[in-house]
């Protein structure tokens, strides 16, 4: 079943595009990822989608409802876990869960509550005030809260920006185990390569607020072939020269001082490509499997990062543009 | 509908009750208001006849609703807080209207306005003050209510449109202290120049502590009809103009 279904959607701040006529839906069970740089659009995406922005042009159903005309049925279709933090840390967990509760009103949340509150294991914390706590357990009692109310969906806004590598690894579970357990529909946005490439069943890869590729994981990584044979070396026209003749090989990118060589099996061709390159000064060879990063790169002619300096720019008119 | 409007009072509830040092350190002001003001100048000061001979009890009723207006403005600034820490956006993503939640957030401070008042109260009797008859005491809650909700209104409206609490506190001081001094709390209102008494009729707190004074003492000098029209028809307009800018707040 369909339960997200958005048509050309739009949004205009002022001068700045952050989300320039997006289309695409999303069906029941799915991890669903947003992969772009800071300023892409993914959270103004997300703000629409939860209700907080309304679309400047086209339409977005969630579980059905129309979001601009049906605010709060599809309020309660979802739940939110923003990416700055949301939580009251005067009140415990157990207090913050219970407002939560009261607010979709739920008549008796307490056992809901505790239940979720052992699921991210927090259980023995419930009645500890909440500024106590550290980053991650603040993360997975808002995520928690997020699924209080028997959300069909819940949008996660980059869920683990900011976590240590080790708590990232564990909150992943535990959105895995929502996902499987409870049947949640999730909707992420993430700029972390990792966090798209082992959590979402499907990603959209979104860039000045256009997704310019949506697909599995794994199949984004193999259209973009097999492997990569990473060749650094300064005369990287004459490799490129040198390398288009063989048949094996489907595709060469050059940049940053760099020729990437797109084949199958890398490894098994790294002496040929040698021998054909002896008269040439090479720096370094690396052979990479692909990674959503190479995928990225592919797509938008840039790496993530050289992205995000860029973005900067965009990012500082958009927040202007939102304050007024 | 009034599940919300009902937890949203409730968390302003708890975290007032968490906060033991602020309850204690609000009731210094109006304390030594009573004492020091009440007793300094209680001979100075010449109380209309038919309500009291004293100027502490003439003045108790003023130094009640002084409690109730500080904490109520103030409390507006766990709106402003709410907006900074993000909870703001957790109450405005839910499927409840703007206008419960202002409802449940001026209520919630409202109450808790009230409770600094009512110590006010309990401290007065204890420096002197008669008990009043069980309607008189019906009447001043009325009362106390009556201010309290208004101003936390107020200080809603002002919240609405603030960032950060500095600024919030500066405001509201700038306001509240012509709102307490213009009101009549302190000084009979027959004894004053014509230009000072104008200002103290259109101050609606002024209607506020005479209807608590009726309460109290058995007589006011503005009749407690008039008082309850007043603050009655000025609570209908600032809880307008609260939930208006409530509506219009921008995350």
């Amino acid at each position: 079943m369909e339960l997200i279904r958005v048509n050309q959607l739009t949004k205009k701040f002022e001068e700045l595009t952050a989300v320039d006529h997006i289309s695409f839906s999303i069906e029941e069970g799915e991890i669903f990822g947003f992969l772009g740089p800071n300023g892409a659009g993914k959270t103004t995406t997300l703000s629409i989608l939860s209700t907080l922005l309304s679309p400047t042009s086209g339409e977005a159903y969630v579980n059905g409802f129309n979001v601009k005309s049906n605010q709060n049925e599809v309020r309660r279709s979802i739940g939110v876990v923003f990416q700055d933090p949301t939580l009251d840390e005067e009140l415990t967990a157990r207090e913050n869960m219970l407002i939560h509760g009261r607010l979709y009103g739920m008549k008796k949340p307490g056992e809901k509550i505790n239940e979720l509150l052992e699921l991210v294991e927090l259980g023995q914390w419930k009645n500890k005030l909440v500024k106590y706590f550290s980053g991650g357990m603040k993360q997975r009692l808002e995520i928690a809260r997020g699924l209080l109310h028997e959300p069909k969906i819940l949008f996660l806004d980059e869920p683990t920006l900011g976590l240590d590598p080790q708590t990232r690894n564990h909150l992943w579970d535990y959105i895995k185990k929502m996902n499987r357990e409870k049947n949640v529909t999730i909707i992420l946005t993430t700029h972390y390569m990792d966090e798209a490439d082992k959590l979402a069943d499907r990603v959209a890869i979104i860039d000045q607020g256009k997704i310019v590729a949506m697909n599995t994981p794994g199949n984004l990584k193999e259209l973009i072939g097999g492997s990569i044979l990473r060749i650094e070396t300064k005369n990287g026209n004459e490799v490129e020269k040198l390398m288009t003749d063989q048949e094996w090989i489907e595709k060469t990118t050059q940049h940053d001082g760099f020729v990437d060589i797109s084949l199958q099996n890398a490894e098994k061709h790294i002496a040929e490509v040698m021998k054909i390159l002896k008269d040439i000064p090479i720096d370094s060879v690396s052979v990479r499997i692909p990674s959503l990063e190479e995928v990225f790169l592919n797509y938008t002619g840039r790496t993530i990062r050289e992205e995000e300096a860029s973005s900067k720019d965009r990012m500082r008119q958009h927040s202007r543009a939102m304050r007024r | 509908m009034g599940s919300a409007i009902y937890i949203i009072w409730y968390r302003n509830v708890l975290k007032y009750f968490r906060m033991k040092s602020r309850i204690i350190g609000s009731l210094g002001m109006p304390f030594f208001f009573l004492v020091i003001i009440g007793f300094g100048l209680d001979s100075a000061v010449s109380v209309p006849g038919g309500m009291t001979t004293s100027y502490v009890d003439f003045i108790a009723p003023g130094i009640i609703a002084m409690s109730i207006l500080f904490s109520s403005m103030f409390s507006g600034v766990q709106l402003v807080i709410d907006k900074q820490i993000g909870f703001l956006k957790e109450t405005l993503v839910a499927p409840v209207s703007r206008m419960e939640l202002m409802l449940g957030q001026a209520l919630g401070g409202a109450t808790t306005a009230m409770i600094q008042g009512l110590l006010v109260f309990i401290i007065s009797m204890f420096i002197g003050l008669d008990i009043p008859s069980f309607t008189g005491i019906l009447i001043s809650l009325g009362f106390m209510f009556l201010i309290g909700l208004s101003f936390t209104s107020v200080g809603i409206a002002f919240a609405s449109r603030m960032e950060d609490t500095h600024g919030f506190q500066l405001i509201v001081n700038f306001v509240l202290f012509p709102v307490f001094f213009l009101s009549g709390a302190l000084f009979p209102l027959d004894q004053i120049p014509q230009w000072l008494s104008f200002l103290t009729y259109i101050d609606p707190l002024t209607y506020g502590v005479e209807g608590i004074r009726y309460g109290m003492l058995g007589a006011s000098q503005i009749d407690p009809l008039v008082c309850f029209a007043a603050l009655g028809g000025f609570l209908v307009v600032v809880l307008f103009l609260g939930s208006y800018l409530f509506k219009r707040i921008r995350i």
